[in-house]
């Protein structure tokens, strides 16, 4: 007994001796930073011969361009440059792009023969002196120099940001002219940033709702070719198109792909009741998904195929909707003031992107996928239409104006709001479905 | 009881006293040092220091022996401790009760002049002025912890608010020619096209203030160092403390009291101002990182020391997104140097900072 009572002292004793003096690392904790666009410096890329100036000096342009327009960046003037890149392979200045306060520099060098387009390039941290990734090149007909632009700037956002990019991509829509009461709508197909216009149809028929397949290929739409709205399916490459046939007497419209590609949701009303139905491409047979007597329409999948929200009025108003891909029982989402519709699952699964009307105005918004976190990122008096480009962090959506010499247009936001612009095109433009990345 | 018994009794005794209270007075002692110090007068303090250059001349021809007791006297026994004022308790002036006397078509007028007038300039001199006519937080490019207003048109984008001087040619002005500088404009929240209209904050928003959480010394000490040679006791000390630390041996310099908690924020908040999340991935937003790195005695980064010590919450590639952005705030913000106090070296020589993008998520 006495001998543990010694040995608990000694261990007592032991422990309560001084603890030595430590200076170890100062430790600090930060939670707040600050949100500004990063400044970046693309010097004019370098031409390998003097034929491939110009396309040096547009490919930069468009890098530049396209990093500018995610809100994220901002570009420093070419003015402010202190030194200049005359070589691809010669060691960078860094202290000259700090003078300047440049984060990130993109310097690359343009190659020509015959017909054959090179970029290469590489991304550098400028503070660390260290380069973001490897250097990387890409080569490709003439013709195609803006995808190549684009194909680094995707680059340049995903080193820096770890998000994938969304510049090498199409965007289908409804190009329209011509006053409120006259207009021609032509289905056509444009670059993520407005260039390169194509168009898929004439304007003999009112068309609707362009949607992309999952992997660009084809087109699902709407026409009144007709008389009355009917789903046809495209195919961009050889712009076939070809009508999915439904039951006689009946209207589909709003179809959407699965995220296979191999089937389609859509609305289908019959006999006054609109209700929602899947297709299955190659036989053509079609499931009813939901038997209400109330409004289902606007389905969009989630990106792993296992559940759909869609718009219905079951409630008494619009509101958004969730369910299981098959059908099933549905779980309201939306609960804010207004009403809720054309919502779209975005392609990261977190969010869902819709319209919401409310109090005489309309909004463009997102919310988590049980309905939380709801946020307005527009306001107008006639936003609508929302799609998502491919990496879920910028929205497109139509924008019209009042009067009868109202215009529609396509606008781009990022799911903070903060970076809300106009997209440039010929025309007017609605019903703006992104595509995905191209390869 | 038989005798080994009780002698085990005497010495337990004899132990039990001598760990309560032998220990207890041992351990005392330590606190007392850093009042002594303080006490210490002028003359003493002089005395003291000069005892220190001494031995710094000689360090040169090597292996002398130096005065090792004499601990560098922490210059400043009692450190200034009062803690920069936060910005929340800062409340602007007047709260400005109607938020909307727009009508005032305002053709800015230079109300305040603090500097010799420049030829008839037509915008404010000083950035000191409310130009603002919304009262609603606008959007801004710049999201920061505290709205900061439009800077004047001429400023050029600085951290440091410093007014124009333009050289008058009549006057015998000692002053440089210097272009005004400004923060840029910042806003403390995300304003999208749907809020635009509602009236957030009005008593808060972008009225211009003082910035009282900036450490006050940040550029003066650099500049009064670089130009003036008429002061070269700083340098002095900062040479000799460098050649005592490397004649002892950095380990065995005594530490000094540690930094205050004002210190430390003036720290945090330098490296704050450049961690921009900004252009960073979901995935990288939720990643805290923990990063470490070395300063030179001048505040300077030691080249490479920067490191990646720990992170969590997110894959390998949202950490090195998030390492990277904190990365660039410690090098950006700290390319000339942090400025902390030179006596306290043991303190900040190793740092090791968390960053936590939680709060900035969504703002």
């Amino acid at each position: 007994m006495m001998k543990l009572l010694t040995s608990l002292l000694v261990g007592l004793t032991l422990l309560s001796a001084p603890a030595s003096a430590q200076t170890g690392p100062l430790r600090l904790k930060l939670d707040q930073g600050i949100i500004e666009p990063m400044p970046f410096a693309v010097p004019n890329f370098v031409p390998d011969t003097p034929a491939a100036t110009q396309y040096a000096t547009d490919i930069s342009r468009v890098v530049a361009t396209d990093l500018t327009g995610t809100g994220l960046f901002r570009e420093i003037a070419p003015e402010a440059f202190i030194s200049q890149v005359s070589s691809f392979e010669a060691p960078i200045q860094f202290a000259d792009w700090k003078a300047i306060n440049a984060d990130a520099l993109v310097t690359g060098a343009v190659n020509l023969s015959g017909n054959t387009l090179t970029v290469r390039f590489r991304v550098w941290d400028v503070f660390s002196g260290q380069e973001l990734g490897n250097g990387l090149q890409f080569s490709g007909p003439i013709d195609g120099w803006r995808r190549m632009a684009h194909k680094v700037a995707d680059q340049v956002y995903s080193r820096i940001t770890g998000e994938g990019g969304y510049f090498d991509s199409r965007v289908a829509y409804v190009s329209e002219s011509g006053p409120k009461d006259q207009r021609r709508k032509r289905l056509a197909i444009m670059d993520y940033d407005g260039a390169n216009v194509q168009y898929l149809t004439d304007s003999a028929a009112i068309v609707l709702a362009p949607r992309f397949s999952p992997a660009g290929d084809r087109l699902l739409y709407t026409s009144y070719e007709s008389g009355r709205p009917r789903i046809y399916l495209l195919d961009v490459g050889r712009v076939k198109k070809q009508e999915l046939k439904t039951q006689d007497g009946t209207m589909s419209f709003s179809p959407r792909f699965s995220p296979d590609g191999r089937s389609i949701v859509y609305s289908l009303t019959q006999g006054g009741n609109t209700d929602l139905w899947k297709m299955d491409l190659a036989s053509g047979q079609s499931v009813r998904l939901t038997n209400t007597p109330a409004i289902e329409t606007a389905p969009s999948y989630a990106p792993d195929g296992s559940r759909i929200v869609f718009e219905s009025d079951r409630s008494g108003t619009p509101q958004l909707y969730v369910m299981p891909a098959n059908g099933g029982e549905a779980t309201r989402i939306s609960f804010g003031q207004g009403r809720y519709g054309t919502p779209v699952w975005s392609p990261r699964g977190d969010l869902i992107a819709f319209t919401k009307q409310n109090k005489g105005r309309f909004h463009i918004g997102v919310m988590r996928v049980d309905g939380s976190e709801e946020r307005l990122l527009t306001a107008s008096f006639l936003d609508e239409g929302p799609t998502w480009s491919p990496n879920g962090r910028v929205i497109m959506f139509t924008r019209e104006t009042q009067g009868a010499s109202g215009r529609s247009t396509l606008y781009s936001v990022d799911i903070s709001g903060r970076n809300l612009r106009p997209v440039r095109t010929p025309d007017g433009g609605s019903d703006p479905s992104w595509g995905p990345l191209l390869k | 009881m038989d005798t080994g018994t009780k002698i085990s009794a005497i010495a337990h005794v004899t132990l039990i006293g001598w760990a309560l209270f032998g220990g207890t007075f041992q351990s005392e002692p330590l606190p007392m040092a850093v009042q002594e110090v303080s006490v210490i007068s002028a003359e003493e303090f002089a005395a003291l220091t000069a005892q220190r250059q001494a031995p710094a001349v000689a360090v040169a021809p090597g292996g002398l022996e130096a005065p090792d007791a004499a601990p560098p006297a922490p210059q400043l026994p009692e450190p200034v401790d009062e803690e920069p004022p936060r910005p929340e308790t800062v409340t602007p002036p007047e709260p400005d009760p109607e938020p909307q006397p727009v009508p005032v078509e305002a053709p800015p007028e230079p109300d305040i002049v603090e500097q010799p007038p420049v030829l008839a300039e037509p915008e404010p001199e000083v950035a000191v002025l409310p130009a603002l006519p919304e009262s609603q937080p606008r959007p801004a490019d710049k999201i920061a912890p505290e709205p900061i207003a439009p800077p004047p048109p001429d400023a050029k984008p600085d951290d440091i608010e410093t007014p124009a001087v333009s050289l008058d040619e009549g006057a015998e002005s000692q002053q440089e020619q210097q272009d005004q500088t400004a923060p840029e404009e910042a806003t403390d929240q995300i304003v999208t096209e749907a809020e635009q209209g509602k009236d957030l904050s009005p008593q808060r928003s972008p009225r211009p203030r003082a910035r009282p959480s900036r450490p006050q010394p940040t550029a003066q000490p650099e500049v009064a160092e670089a130009d003036t040679p008429s002061e070269p006791a700083a340098q002095d000390q900062a040479a000799i403390n460098d050649a005592l630390a490397e004649a002892l041996g950095a380990a065995e310099e005594p530490a000094g009291p540690p930094l205050t908690s004002g210190e430390k924020d003036a720290m945090r908040l330098a490296v704050s101002r450049c961690w921009n999340v900004g252009s960073l991935s979901t995935d990288a937003l939720q990643t805290v990182v923990v990063v470490g790195f070395s300063l030179n005695r001048d505040g300077t980064i030691v080249p490479g020391s920067l490191r990646m010590l720990d992170s969590s919450g997110g894959s390998a590639g949202a950490a090195k997104q998030a390492y990277e952005a904190a990365r660039r705030a410690i090098l950006r913000c700290g390319a000339k140097g942090y400025d902390l106090p030179a006596d306290k070296y043991a303190h900040w020589k190793d740092i090791e900072i968390t960053f936590n993008p939680e709060r900035m998520r969504i703002k």
